[in-house]
């Protein structure tokens, strides 16, 4: 694996191996993008764990806010970054601690010494996608916004 | 492994439709609903704050309706799409989701007579001013930019004038000003031209034309190119409608929240939603069903048609032929580097007897035997009109020169008939009007 993870099968096992998702710079304010796609994922059957110092010890979407990844202290399968791409490399480095299996940066986030990282550690890398348009694209949903999905099968949606 | 990069022959089957989730159902069911349930009141506040995906009422979106969105995306190379009514609707939708009061439109003169209407009539009334220039010269679009000017709007192939626009030269002009280049690709199809690929940032189509080919049904697409493909930018500061908190949707930063398909969402969520020309489902089963054969009959269109030019430009009875894919039209070049064939489309003049002016195209009308007369193109039958008499008849005499309609021109949209039979009609025809 020489590159961040941009094929469907990969992305599709991704998104259905990875459970715990620890997402990273997730604002309270429910317009926000970060609120969107943690929201969605819970939609969706996933645990959210937000981090971000701003809101640590309160709640988000029901959740316990931490201020790092380090505090968490239980299994986090993936790391979603919402941050600027010049601040990611000790959150990969962080991902890599406490054993994720998914450094993810969000579309607009792309790090390539973050990925490089990760990917050298043995996790999957996935750079300059959302979690939850990929989510959407993959097992059904965005496809009703219109979307181009690329998707071409034979088989029923799974 | 990279996903593979399905042709278009692929695509225009399978796009957009994989085997129904509940049924297992190949080809694509016909979803008849205006609603859809909501599983409970979260589901429902999810859905209304665009949090998740999923259908809430047919106006917005439909599950039919959505396999001809997205098939038409994936054959232009776009990120995404939204259907509609009909053709009118889908450029009124993308104009009407860039522009404001204030703003202003550099436009081709040579535009299909319905667009003129929309903006120099319609769109004027709502405070948005348009300035018509020649489609051939890039440097005409380039001196008409105003610094309110929010787009640029042009046919691909126009019809029925047949101006070749030159996309990535026009394209390069409206992304100098920050503005984005909105395209109708009606007359070529998907098929024959990918303006997506050449510089333009939006789409539009009448897929009641070649797309859904039958000349049954009404519909029309936008699509969106999406700016990590290499499309447009809405974050200069001249489309705060895609960047700023949307007051038609309660705070939604469209642009933000849904990136390279923002422009998409807010077509559909804020003006599609509003003004509701919301296309249904049984007319996208039924275009799709054209859609899937939209290679083979372009691939024909484009034969018969080349053939019937040929046969009127060697025609002592016919005084010009206009089809920019004969090698001696002054466009022919241009064509050739943005399109794999120059569609189904031609114009000519019938010779005309002394003082007889346009009547010699009426009297070719209406000799013809199975060419029928009507204004509708694209269709799998040889269609023939007069436009000065019929689609351009609203505009003024200036407008329509502008718009390349010529008073004794008569416009073919080349069907699938055996090309012997079509030079036949044709033949017998001339030979009624020219004696």
């Amino acid at each position: 694996m020489n590159a961040a993870a941009d094929d469907i099968p990969t992305l599709r096992r991704i998104l259905k191996d990875c459970r715990t998702v620890a997402v990273v710079g997730l604002s309270d304010q429910w317009h926000r993008p970060s609120y969107f796609v943690a929201k969605y994922l819970q939609d969706h059957g996933y645990r959210v764990i937000p981090v971000n110092p701003r809101y640590a010890g309160g709640t988000i979407l029901g959740e316990k806010v931490f201020a790092s990844l380090d505090e968490i202290g239980e299994p986090v399968d993936m790391v979603d970054v919402f941050r600027r791409s010049e601040d990611v490399l000790p959150i990969a480095e962080a991902a890599v601690r406490i054993g994720a299996k998914c450094l993810w940066q969000q579309i607009g986030v792309a790090n390539a010494e973050a990925d490089a990282l990760v990917r050298a550690a043995g996790l999957d890398s996935v750079m300059d996608r959302c979690t939850k348009i990929e989510h959407g694209r993959l097992f059904g949903g965005l496809h009703w916004a219109g979307v181009n999905t690329r998707v071409v099968s034979a088989r029923r949606p799974v | 492994m990279a996903d593979r990069r399905f042709h278009p022959e692929t695509l225009a089957i399978h796009a957009g439709q994989i085997p129904d989730a509940a049924t297992g159902a190949r080809a694509l069911p016909i979803y008849q609903t205006t609603s859809f349930v909501f599983d409970s009141a979260d589901h429902a506040a999810s859905l209304f704050n665009l949090q998740t995906f999923g259908n809430v009422y047919s106006r917005l979106s439909n599950p039919t309706v959505a396999a001809l969105e997205e098939r038409v995306a994936a054959l232009e190379g776009g990120r995404a799409a939204v259907a509609v009514a009909s053709g009118m609707a889908a450029e009124a939708l993308a104009l009407m989701t860039i522009l404001q009061a204030g703003d202003h439109v550099v436009a081709a003169g040579a535009l299909y007579g319905g667009s003129v209407t929309m903006l120099a009539v319609n769109l004027a009334k709502f405070g948005i001013a348009t300035t018509f220039v020649d489609a051939t010269r890039p440097e005409a679009f380039a001196a008409a930019m105003r610094p309110n000017t929010r787009a640029v709007f042009a046919e691909t192939l126009g019809n029925p004038s047949l101006v070749v626009l030159d996309i990535a030269a026009v394209a390069e002009v409206a992304h100098a000003h920050g503005v984005p280049l909105v395209v109708d690709n009606t007359v070529p199809s998907p098929f024959l031209c990918n303006p997506l690929a050449l510089g333009a940032d939006i789409v539009v189509h009448s897929a009641t034309k070649y797309l859904g080919g039958h000349g049954t049904t009404l519909a029309g697409v936008v699509v969106e190119l999406g700016k990590p493909q290499g499309g447009f930018a809405w974050d200069n500061g001249k489309f705060p409608g895609m960047t700023e908190p949307s007051p038609g949707y309660h705070g939604v930063k469209f642009y933000e929240t849904f990136g390279d398909f923002g422009f998409t969402m807010r077509c559909r969520m804020e003006t599609l939603r509003v003004y509701g020309a919301a296309l249904a489902p049984t007319s996208a089963w039924q275009v799709l069903q054209g859609v899937e054969t939209l290679p083979l009959r372009m691939e024909r269109h484009c034969a018969n048609a080349l053939a019937l030019a040929k046969f009127l430009r060697d025609d002592p009875r016919v005084s010009w032929v206009n089809y920019p894919g004969l090698e001696d039209h002054p466009q022919h070049a241009l064509l050739m580097r943005q399109m794999r064939g120059a569609s189904g489309l031609l114009a000519f003049g019938v010779k005309a007897g002394a003082g007889e002016g346009a009547e010699a195209g009426v009297k070719f009308i209406e000799g013809a035997q199975f060419m029928s007369h009507l204004v509708n193109i694209g269709d799998t039958r040889t269609l023939i009109s007069h436009p000065a008499s019929t689609t351009h008849r609203q505009l003024d005499a200036e407008q329509q020169l502008a718009a390349g309609v010529l008073p004794d021109m008569v416009r073919i949209s080349v069907g699938l008939e055996h090309i012997d039979d079509i030079l036949w009609d044709v033949d017998q025809a001339l030979a009624r009007a020219v004696r």
